[in-house]
């Protein structure tokens, strides 16, 4: 019979093996601090830090007092914060429904085999490489009543057009989601036209067998295919509303009156002209709610529930 | 109601083209394959018959009609496709009616239709599946029904069993010459790069590389009768052996002359006039060499052995070229060992090396 | 009835539907190509000219005038030295960002693919998570840590502030890139010796080329276009051009000077403009990566 040996851990190897251990696991340890730093004091510190200004009375500088839910009982009978919260939801619905409607059409459309597809292409895209700054500065021009689009319809023999939504108290906060819709829509388009691309070709083809008609292979066949791309377009639409800032700030300024603004603004303005920085970081908390309870099913939905299933 | 009848026709991507007039009839109820090694234009061939490629001079005709205009689903034809290319989220019984719904078919036909295929096909029990719930195997039989509801006089093939693994294209091989056996008058043609596939299904295969037909023929005549060097080496596994040689004459017989080594070829069936004094091939599959102790070739060094279970292939040598041999797995075979092979010379081949044409 | 027999190709009608396609693909590229369109006749027209005329019209007299006051001598706030500071800043501060975070998230999504580390998976799931919450969530503690610190307000602050919250996208991007490579390769590289940086420099990073290009062009056209972070921690010396174009555009006394602003704007959108013309395909690439967030 074979000898079978057994090794037996001595202390010298324990030693070796913690070396070696130490040579391999310490650069990586070393590599993936700065990140775990951040991750703890920025990340994980600086979200906590203003979740706990939210319950005191600061107003030009930082307390830590404990004041309870007042803020937030203030923060909701502020009709500048009520406004808000009513404008990002329209913004967020249009915005997000708008660029995945126009982009899956344009996607669509150029689907078809057209020429000068590149072109295009191009053409949609290139607002998502501009900043909302710029957006918002050649759309408020474009849309000024006196010298902008209302003015060029009426000199073309319409006197009596009216297109004054920016200078509208009811209206600015759609000319904000029709600038935000030839920001993003390109985006969209990009994505569920990749999307299309990778749908198999065998498909398609069995389908022309079959005599399906091209619209009802889109909706039936297609569109299911497309899910994961609508998702993950609609996540990164959803990111950007809730970022809405910069694009108000450089069209309207919130304005007019208090027409347009939206959350994130309203933090900034009481954490750094205000000087409310209770009210600002109750607002903020707010917002991180509303992220986590959206994000919540999506994470839920893509990583918990699979997890599950397959163990 | 199910010839097919590929008239002149050429096919072209942009300036390119893919063919330049080419002529294939399909009589009603034969089973056809389409074989050759990938990019040799046999799936663009059967695009073109199906409609879903259009054709930039010739006919196409299916079922005495010529179709060369019409749309896909108008001409009587059915597609199975490699990918399967189901449709997805939707249920067998979906798939499988789909195309029936399109066509405005009364929903009782539909499902007699249905069950009928899912009979036939044994999936009558996976019809509320949707294909992400299927094996590959039953998605296959499930794209096969979904053609077969349509009651076509003709089946399309794209490579259908290219995506499975071996034991289950087997299976489904079978599964494929049964039901055309079953369904008569149905003409089916096949496209494969795989030369089993090709020779166990077909009536007729057709030959393709690079957008040339190089044979039509039976299988028979297809293993046994190569028209040409690439149709040799195509068909057969392990390859048929090619001998570079020359041609000589023996008191009036042409012979194989290869160094000291010679073959008479009295019973070779010439296409036209013996090229004596020329060079040649001769081929000649490993089936057909013999051990033999007093053979036509001596002084033979085997090489490997590679036992195949119901047979054993030997590759043996000498110092001008090596063949393989096919033999009986009970002959003892040792690497080093001499030997001696005889040949039968009834199932050579002979072909042009230039042309690569047979003689 | 017409008696030709079907032979060759099917003769191509143009029909309604393709005329749809076209007319929709073109009133679309309309309303994309407006803005831009506007901007650069808007930018070439002296006052009097916008005053009166078309907005959509080509400048009758045309002028250049308005670029050259808005790159030297437009106003922002209380300073007239044009957008060219704001241009300056913006690359000051793009270059060390770009560098610093792609460095990042390459160390990082190289570490986190290949070397086993406890906690590891935790870390990137609240970096992944971080990535979908506002910023307005972390920007005071940021700002009062900065001040303790003493940096806020200054380069290194806004190049630091870019790094962090450049982190997610980033790493996201390396570690999908090299959880695509076999990890036979780096299998074979440790048993030929490599140590952890060895095989990032020696053997990761030289083939990450696509993914560094696409990570800059993410990121530079992400930090140029940045407004947020610019104008809360930059400080004054540093803003970045887009804070000083807002400057220009709404704190103009008197009557606005429509050309100026609209040249400026021009200027500011120039270099994430010229990176998405040159990288053509990447960019999509770049958009496409980054969005496979999570």
């Amino acid at each position: 019979m074979d000898t079978v040996s057994i090794q037996i851990p001595s202390a010298r190897a324990a030693s070796t093996q913690g070396r070696r251990l130490l040579r391999t696991r310490l650069p990586v340890a070393l590599a993936l601090l700065p990140t775990a730093l951040v991750v703890l004091v920025v990340y994980i510190g600086c979200m906590v830090w203003t979740v706990r200004l939210s319950f005191t009375s600061s107003t030009l500088l930082p307390k830590l007092d404990w004041v309870g839910l007042t803020q937030y009982s203030r923060l909701f009978m502020n009709d500048r914060f009520v406004t808000s919260a009513e404008n990002i939801v329209i913004f967020g619905v249009l915005f997000i429904a708008g660029c995945l409607i126009l982009g899956f059409l344009l996607a669509v459309f150029i689907d078809q085999n057209v020429r000068a597809e590149g072109a295009f292409r191009t053409v949609f895209l290139y607002p998502y490489a501009m900043s909302f700054v710029v957006t918002g500065v050649a759309w408020q021009w474009f849309l000024n009543p006196g010298l902008g689009l209302q003015k060029v319809v009426r000199d073309l023999g319409f006197p009596n057009f009216t297109f004054d939504w920016i200078v509208s108290q009811d209206m600015a906060i759609y000319t904000i989601v029709i600038a935000g819709l030839w920001h993003g829509s390109g985006l969209t388009m990009a994505i569920l036209l990749a999307g299309l691309r990778g749908v198999d070709e065998d498909l398609w083809k069995a389908a022309k067998v079959d005599g399906v008609p091209t619209w009802r292979v889109y909706t039936s066949i297609v569109l299911p295919l497309l899910r994961p791309m609508i998702v993950t377009a609609t996540v990164l639409l959803a990111t950007s509303v809730v970022k809405l800032y910069d694009l108000v700030v450089a069209m309207t300024m919130g304005g007019p009156g208090i027409a347009t603004e939206v959350p994130a603004k309203f933090v900034m303005d009481h954490l750094f002209e205000r000087n409310n920085i209770a009210l600002g970081t109750a607002a903020a908390t707010i917002m991180l709610i509303c992220v986590v309870s959206i994000l919540a099913p999506w994470v839920y939905a893509r990583y918990v529930r699979p997890q599950g299933r397959h163990a | 109601m199910g010839s097919v009848s590929v008239r002149d026709v050429s096919v072209a991507f942009e300036a390119f083209r893919v063919f330049d007039g080419l002529n294939l009839d399909i009589e009603e109820g034969e089973f056809i394959v389409l074989l050759g090694p990938s990019g040799c234009g046999k799936s663009t061939l059967l695009n073109a018959i199906a409609g879903l490629l259009d054709v930039a001079s010739g006919q196409i005709w299916i079922g005495g009609r010529n179709v060369t205009w019409e749309e896909p689903k108008d001409r009587g034809i059915a597609m199975v496709f490699q990918s399967y290319a189901l449709y997805p989220r939707m249920s067998v019984r979906e798939n499988m009616s789909f195309g029936l719904k399109m066509a405005k078919t009364p929903r009782p036909e539909i499902e007699k239709r249905v069950k009928h295929a899912a009979d036939l096909l044994q999936i009558a029990h996976l019809l509320d599946r949707r294909p992400d719930q299927l094996s590959g195997g039953q998605r296959q039989r499930v794209a096969i029904g979904r053609a077969l509801v349509r009651d076509a006089a003709v089946f399309l093939f794209d490579e259908p069993l290219s995506n499975l693994d071996a034991k289950l294209r087997n299976e489904l091989r079978v599964e494929i010459k049964r039901l055309h056996a079953r369904l008569g008058k149905t003409t089916m043609v096949y496209v494969t790069h795989d030369q089993i596939e090709a020779m166990t299904l077909a009536d007729r295969i057709v030959v393709l590389k690079e957008q040339k037909v190089q044979q039509i023929g039976t299988p028979g005549e297809i293993y046994h009768r190569p028209a040409n060097l690439f149709v040799a080496g195509f068909v057969g596994s392990p390859q048929m052996n090619f001998i570079q040689g020359r041609i000589g004459m023996n008191n009036g017989v042409p012979e194989f002359v290869k160094g000291q080594r010679r073959l008479s070829l009295a019973n070779y069936q010439f296409g036209g006039r013996p090229p004596v004094d020329q060079d040649i091939v001769l081929g000649i599959r490993p089936e057909h060499l013999e051990i033999a102790t007093n053979g036509t070739w001596s002084d033979l060094m085997i090489d490997i052995v590679e036992p195949m279970g119901a047979d054993t292939v030997i590759w043996c040598s000498d110092h001008e070229g090596s063949v393989q041999v096919r033999t009986n797995s009970s002959r003892r075979a040792v690497p080093g060992e001499s030997l001696t092979l005889s040949v039968d010379v009834s199932q050579v081949s002979l072909f042009s090396p230039e042309t690569g044409d047979r003689l | 009835m017409s008696t030709v027999v079907p032979q060759g190709r099917r003769p191509r009608r143009i029909t309604a539907g393709r005329i749809g396609v076209y007319a929709f693909l073109i009133t679309a590229a309309l309303f994309f190509l407006l803005p831009l369109w506007i901007m650069l006749v808007t930018s070439l027209k002296p006052m009097e000219e916008i005053r009166l005329g078309n907005i959509l019209a080509w400048p009758a007299s045309l002028t250049v005038d308005a670029w050259t006051k808005a790159w030297s001598s437009a106003c922002t706030g209380l300073e007239c030295n044009g957008i060219s500071v704001g241009f300056w800043n913006s690359v000051r501060i793009l270059i060390p960002s770009v560098i610093l975070s792609i460095a990042a998230g390459a160390v990082n999504g190289y570490a986190l693919s290949f070397w086993r580390v406890k906690g590891a998976n935790v870390l990137f799931g609240i970096l992944l998570l971080g990535a979908f919450i506002p910023y307005q969530v972390f920007l005071y503690p940021l700002v009062r840590i900065f001040s303790m610190t003493g940096i806020y307000n200054s380069l290194p602050c806004i190049v630091i502030v870019h790094v962090i919250f450049g982190l997610p996208t980033m790493t996201l991007l390396f570690r999908n890139y090299y959880a695509g490579l076999p990890l036979e390769l780096f299998k074979a590289a440790r048993i030929d010796g490599g140590g952890f940086w060895t095989i990032f420099l020696r053997v990761m990073l030289p083939m990450s080329i696509p993914m560094l290009v696409v990570a800059t062009i993410l990121q530079t056209t992400g930090i140029w276009n940045d407004f947020i972070f610019g104008l809360t921690f930059a400080g004054r010396a540093n803003l970045p051009m887009t804070v000083q174009l807002n400057n220009i555009v709404h704190s103009t006394q008197g009557e606005r000077a429509y050309n100026v602003d609209m040249a400026a704007t021009m200027l500011a959108a120039l270099v994430p403009l010229v990176v998405y013309f040159v990288s053509g395909r990447w960019f999509v690439r770049g958009i496409a990566a980054g969005a496979v967030k999570g």
